[in-house]
């Protein structure tokens, strides 16, 4: 909208003074015509990708994908669908409180311009750009071996934690600077504490943002699978408890597409991930829309 | 900077109109403030008497502001502010050791100059002091909302929408929801930061009748850019020149023979 309204300003700019500069007509068509190329190959890169992979997916699916147990006959993707919803919950318990309470110390609780805040804040944005098999790395050597937890669910968990901590500090940083200092001077004027001010005043209108990270840090566990494989190991079934291995979606198709004899049960697993993240992503968003109404 | 302190030392106050009976609520002694290197705030002096509208007026920058926002400790949040000397609410120092910030904030409530709704419903906004301080009941909830709204001067308006968003309000609305705000803490003193500058004539002018209205049950203290406003509705008034309390008196004397020179000339219109 905004893109038309500008390029018809610039064409009737460009007729004014066309005895001139005929050129700018011209070059203005080009980046008419290039922005549009760009929006539609987005656009379409995405449709493609999807439809791409549920036209190989659909087709494959049967009942026995959706078997209780995996084995090499019906290579069901039950337990990896189980096991990938629970590592997002084990994942989120343990990095949600503690991303979201370091961003509330560094925001509310420290005096603008502080050392250490910088201190954390560079060690955050330099954890957020280090790759994921990094990380896997560290978790085996640590979690897995170190600890003695093997190839676990916990070791897999902690992993993910570490890799979106970064993540979610630093929405809700963004998120809790958002609001306005108002609030902040309206609550301390009633006397309330900085406590109370943080909880009842500044939390609420941040929720947005901060579910926007939590988001943003789902899509990375849901589709990680390097650093899994490392710390949480590739056994199909579902845990008896947080110390067995288990195999998520993505680890899944990994395995599957490896082993190169059920390349059509990977593209279903595609599907139902897909699926996943779409829910997840709407679901949020109706929390977030619900948390914002007043 | 000797200049400055001679200056202040020079504050000469308007003799009083007679009635000199009235009891000081808050007692300002020997006021310096700095916020980092810059001194802010000059060696005020001045008693503020209860159940008085007192405002202080004076050009941008002069101090006025900040010396509300020390009424009450709100400079204690802004980095790098330094303060000196006491300030006496019902002669207790409130920068004493020991003090109980949450506690004054609760005795000495706060409109500020923007209207600062919280995003929630205008109940809420409303029950959030009282729920601050303990108060858990719905009924008697109930009661102080309805109780602050009242004197607020704004439950008729506002009596069906109580579930309603706050930030839907007008401004004018939205600043008497502060005061009712304020006021469901049971201050003793309330002070307004500029509360009518974003708002229109007609919301000012009953915002200042609530003041009026206000100052029999409260120590109301007021900063305002609008000399008419100081006029109309205060009772003293200080005049305040770069950090420097130049004159404070009863605002009748204070504006009919001002004793200062640069209070004349600022009441008159020469500068400012």
């Amino acid at each position: 909208m905004e893109q038309k309204t500008n390029s018809a300003a610039a064409s009737k700019n460009a007729a004014a003074e066309a005895p001139k500069k005929p050129h700018r007509k011209v070059s203005s068509a080009i980046l008419g015509a290039l922005v549009r190329i760009a929006a539609v190959a987005t656009a379409a890169t995405l449709v493609i990708i999807v439809g791409y992979i549920l036209v190989m997916g659909i087709p494959a699916f049967n009942p026995d994908l959706f078997a209780l147990e995996y084995n090499s006959q019906n290579v069901s993707m039950l337990p990896s669908l189980v096991n990938t919803l629970l590592a997002v919950a084990l994942t989120l318990v343990i990095a949600v409180p503690l991303g979201v309470m370091a961003a509330v110390f560094l925001v509310e609780y420290t005096t603008r311009g502080n050392k250490f805040v910088k201190v954390v804040r560079i060690t955050a944005e330099t954890l957020a750009g280090i790759p994921s098999i990094v990380y896997g790395l560290f978790g085996m050597l640590f979690f897995v071996t170190f600890l003695g937890w093997g190839l676990s669910l916990l070791s897999g968990c902690l992993t993910l934690a570490i890799m979106v901590l970064p993540t979610i500090m630093r929405t809700t940083e963004e998120a809790l600077r958002a609001v306005p200092d108002s609030y902040r001077e309206g609550s301390f004027g009633l006397g309330a504490g900085r406590l109370r001010t943080v909880l009842s005043v500044v939390l609420p209108p941040a929720m947005p943002g901060i579910l926007g990270g939590i988001i943003l840090s789902i899509g990375r566990i849901v589709g990680e699978s390097a650093a899994l494989i490392f710390t949480a190991g590739t056994v199909a079934a579902i845990p008896g408890g947080i110390f067995d291995s288990v195999r998520t979606m993505s680890v899944h198709m990994y395995v599957l597409s490896c082993e190169g004899l059920h390349i059509d049960a990977t593209y279903a697993t595609a599907v139902v991930l897909l699926i996943i993240v779409v829910a997840i992503n709407a679901l949020a968003s109706f929390a977030a829309k619900r948390l914002t109404k007043v | 900077m000797s200049e400055i302190k001679q200056a202040s030392a020079a504050c000469v106050p308007t003799p009083s109109s007679g009635e000199s009976e009235e009891e000081t609520k808050i007692a300002v002694q020997n006021l310096d403030l700095f916020y980092g290197d810059f001194h802010a705030l000059h060696g005020v002096n001045m008693d503020i008497p209860a159940n008085q509208i007192t405002a202080f007026i004076g050009p941008s920058g002069c101090g006025k502001s900040t010396l509300l926002r020390t009424l009450n400790r709100m400079n204690d949040l802004v980095e790098g502010c330094r303060i000196e000397g006491v300030v006496a609410l019902d002669g207790e120092n409130i920068y004493a050791k020991g003090t109980d910030v949450n506690h004054l904030r609760r005795r000495v409530g706060m409109v500020f100059q923007k209207p600062n709704p919280f995003p929630m419903s205008v109940y809420d906004n409303v029950a959030f002091g009282p729920r601050t301080h303990g108060i858990k009941g719905k009924e008697e909830l109930d009661g102080i909302v309805e109780n602050a709204l009242r004197k607020a001067a704004i439950w008729d308006e506002l009596k069906d929408r109580l579930k309603k968003s706050a930030l839907g309000l007008s401004g004018g609305q939205q600043q008497r929801l502060c005061i009712a705000r304020a006021l469901a803490v049971e201050p003793e003193v309330l002070l307004m930061d500029e509360a009518t500058s974003a708002l229109d004539p007609l919301s000012t002018g009953r915002i200042e009748d609530l003041a009026v209205e206000l100052k029999k049950d409260y120590t109301v203290v007021m900063v305002t850019h609008n000399m008419q406003q100081a006029a109309r509705i205060s009772d003293k008034c200080a005049f305040f020149l770069l950090g420097d309390l130049v004159e404070y008196g009863d605002t009748q004397m204070l504006f009919s023979h001002p004793v200062d020179k640069r209070t004349e000339d600022y009441i008159t219109g020469r500068f400012g």
